[in-house]
């Protein structure tokens, strides 16, 4: 247990730059994941902090203690690897021993250990078994098991879920949950699932293009979302963007299509262009709103998914409740208070400036 | 339903034809050496005078008898035993010190980054292209130079590096997940140790499979012993084997060479049958 603190980290690999200064401060005990589409630098920043990458500038400091330049085994990190890295020769037991062993510790001490995260983990019966004779989840679990008996100060996840089956997934997410709260050990989880990412964390940081785009809470992010990016990679369906003008002095924003949208504040100066967003599941249907053509309609049960066209051609996604929807024309109207505006140019948040 | 006899019928033409064309390689390949397992068991004189039997005969123990103790041929050279006990010694050494160098090389050049690793890979690499008679006579002199002529190391240290084992290695390796030793590196295992706990414990059917081949490699020697080795104490099986046959002056003792030949041909036999398993499994498994 322990905190972890990211100093402006770069990173290059020769001319390509992949991460451009990330800073991030994790507490005690606290589950951050860490999310993005591929590309974005989150699993190098993962391995930076693991130490099995070099970072460019910058500085991890794990419990107080700067670690920058430390090989991974002096870091006292455990990480959970994609494809779960299990020695393929060596039993479960052996896996799980193996870096005890490395440490010197006595056999009687890593029996113990050993025995106790098969018993948490439930795999107490699959010890003297080979990782070939495992099923996808038991792996998993012994993956987990790994970095659970090493007792370390940070757990470290590289997309451990990504190679479970939907529902299996599920199920691993929960217990890889419950176990990290259960256990008070401080983690970082990378992933590029964004449901994943909103169940599994205290706090996220969803990165874009090297960039820390945004770290706060999952609901924070999901109901302020910094900028463009970070507002439509997390939700689903994505936000709908629609392009507008501000006037009359920044308090009213004006779709192209004519619609009129009175701002809480004042937003900008007169002419400036923003990006209304709105979520799928925030639209409504009714009159005096945008006037839609729906061309598709994905029934989920309880609800259903409408994708639609507006006048100008630009397409829009509606979730709505019920079942009862054909395609055609629709009025969706949109809630005032379920508008996120973003600059045009920068694509950041804007809030009312009174 | 004409059509399913019909396909029975292709099939049993198609089974003939496989079964007598298989029966036909192993026929060319069987042949010959059931002739000389057939001439050791009659005497001198039998193949002396151009017979070829193809039944056995009643000698035997004595022939084999002749050619472990005593040996024959022109020289009346040397027992059959000493020289397979120097073959094996040779194809051992061979063989191991093969798999030992190029394991290693193949390690270094895989895992670790250093200046002039390509530039070692690619000499390596190259060497594969030289064949051991290329260089024969410059490693004649160095032998010469480093007195080992008449030396079991004479015989094996200048056949003992094998660039298409370690080529065969590195291909392994590469096929080694880098979470593998990313995990190691986490644990707390050093190259070292990655190398005992986990490299080599992968690479052992593929170490099995090319111990075959080295070692019938080894054991095939004749070039090289025939040049290095005068002190016939040193004899190996094969040089030897062609020792015994002479020039034509005086009758070759048939009997006793093929019954040295046998007895030549057992161990790679043993080697290949104890280690098929292994064999097979190396050359056709990947356990990922």
């Amino acid at each position: 247990m322990a905190t972890l603190a990211l100093r402006d980290i770069t990173k290059s690999f020769g001319a390509t730059h992949v991460l451009h200064g990330v800073s991030l401060d994790v507490a005690e005990g606290e589950m951050i994941v860490i999310v993005g589409a591929s590309g974005c630098g989150k699993s190098t920043l993962l391995r930076i902090v693991a130490g099995l990458e070099t970072e460019t500038s910058g500085a991890v400091v794990i419990g107080g203690q700067d670690v920058t330049g430390l090989e991974p085994a002096d870091r006292d990190v455990a990480m959970v690897f994609q494809n779960y890295a299990l020695y393929p020769h060596m039993s479960v037991f052996g896996n799980m021993a193996y870096g005890l062993k490395i440490r010197g510790l006595p056999k009687p001490e890593i029996e113990r250990r050993v025995g106790e995260a098969a018993r948490l983990l439930g795999i107490e019966a699959l010890l003297e078994r080979r990782p070939r004779q495992l099923s996808g989840g038991q792996r998993q679990r012994v993956a987990m098991g790994r970095a659970i008996v090493r007792e370390p100060k940070l757990f470290l996840f590289d997309e451990p879920l990504s190679n479970l089956d939907a529902k299996l997934r599920v199920q691993m997410r929960a217990e890889i949950r419950r176990l990290q709260k259960r256990l008070g050990v401080t983690s970082l989880f990378v992933t590029h699932d964004q449901v994943e990412a909103m169940t599994l964390g205290d706090r996220l940081v969803v990165m874009h293009q090297g960039h820390a785009a945004q770290i706060a809470t999952p609901m924070e992010i999901w109901a302020k979302p910094a900028d463009t990016y970070v507002a439509g990679f997390i939700g689903s369906p994505a936000m709908n963007f629609i392009p507008a003008t501000l006037g009359h002095g920044g308090h009213v924003a004006t779709l192209a299509g004519g619609l009129a949208l009175p701002m809480p504040g004042r937003m900008g100066t007169d002419g400036q262009g923003v990006t209304i967003g709105i979520r799928p599941e925030h639209l409504r249907p009714g009159m005096g709103g945008l006037e839609a053509v729906v061309e598709l309609v994905e029934p989920l049960g309880s609800e259903a998914v409408l994708h639609a066209r507006l006048a100008d051609g630009s397409p829009l996604t509606a979730r709505l409740p019920g079942i009862l929807h054909g395609e055609g024309r629709l009025g969706l109207v949109l809630p005032l208070e379920s508008l996120h505006i973003f600059d045009a140019a920068s694509g950041r948040r804007l809030e009312s400036a009174g | 339903m004409e059509t399913a006899e019909g396909t029975r019928a292709r099939n049993r033409r198609a089974a003939w034809f496989t079964h007598g064309w298989l029966a036909l390689g192993v026929l060319a390949f069987a042949f010959p050496i059931w002739l000389t397992l057939m001439g050791s068991t009659h005497d001198a004189s039998t193949i002396g005078r151009g017979d070829v039997p193809l039944l056995p005969g009643p000698h035997a123990a004595e022939n084999y008898a002749q050619a472990w103790g005593v040996g024959g041929g022109r020289y009346m050279g040397v027992p059959a035993g000493t020289m397979l006990l120097n073959s094996l010694v040779m194809a051992l050494l061979i063989a191991l010190g093969k798999i030992a160098i190029s394991l290693t090389s193949a390690y270094a050049v895989v895992f670790f980054r250093f200046p002039g690793r390509m530039l070692a890979f690619w000499l390596i690499f190259i060497t594969l292209m030289l064949p051991v008679e290329v260089r024969i006579i410059p490693t004649f002199q160095v032998m010469v130079s480093l007195d080992m002529i008449n030396t079991m190391q004479g015989l094996v240290v200048p056949l003992i590096a094998s660039a298409t084992a370690t080529l065969l290695f590195r291909q392994f390796f590469l096929t080694i997940p880098d979470e593998y030793v990313e995990a190691a590196k986490i644990d707390g295992a050093g190259p070292l140790r990655f190398f005992k706990d986990v490299a080599l414990p992968l690479s052992v059917t593929n170490i099995a499979a090319l111990f075959v081949i080295l070692f019938i490699y080894g054991w095939n020697q004749y070039l090289w012993p025939l040049l290095i080795v005068n002190d016939r104490s040193l004899e190996t099986v094969i040089v030897g084997l062609t020792k015994m046959i002479g020039g034509g002056d005086t009758q070759n003792e048939w009997n006793v060479i093929m019954a040295t030949a046998v007895l030549a041909l057992l161990p790679p036999v043993l080697v290949v049958v104890l280690m098929q398993r292994w064999f097979v499994k190396g050359l056709t498994e990947t356990e990922k």
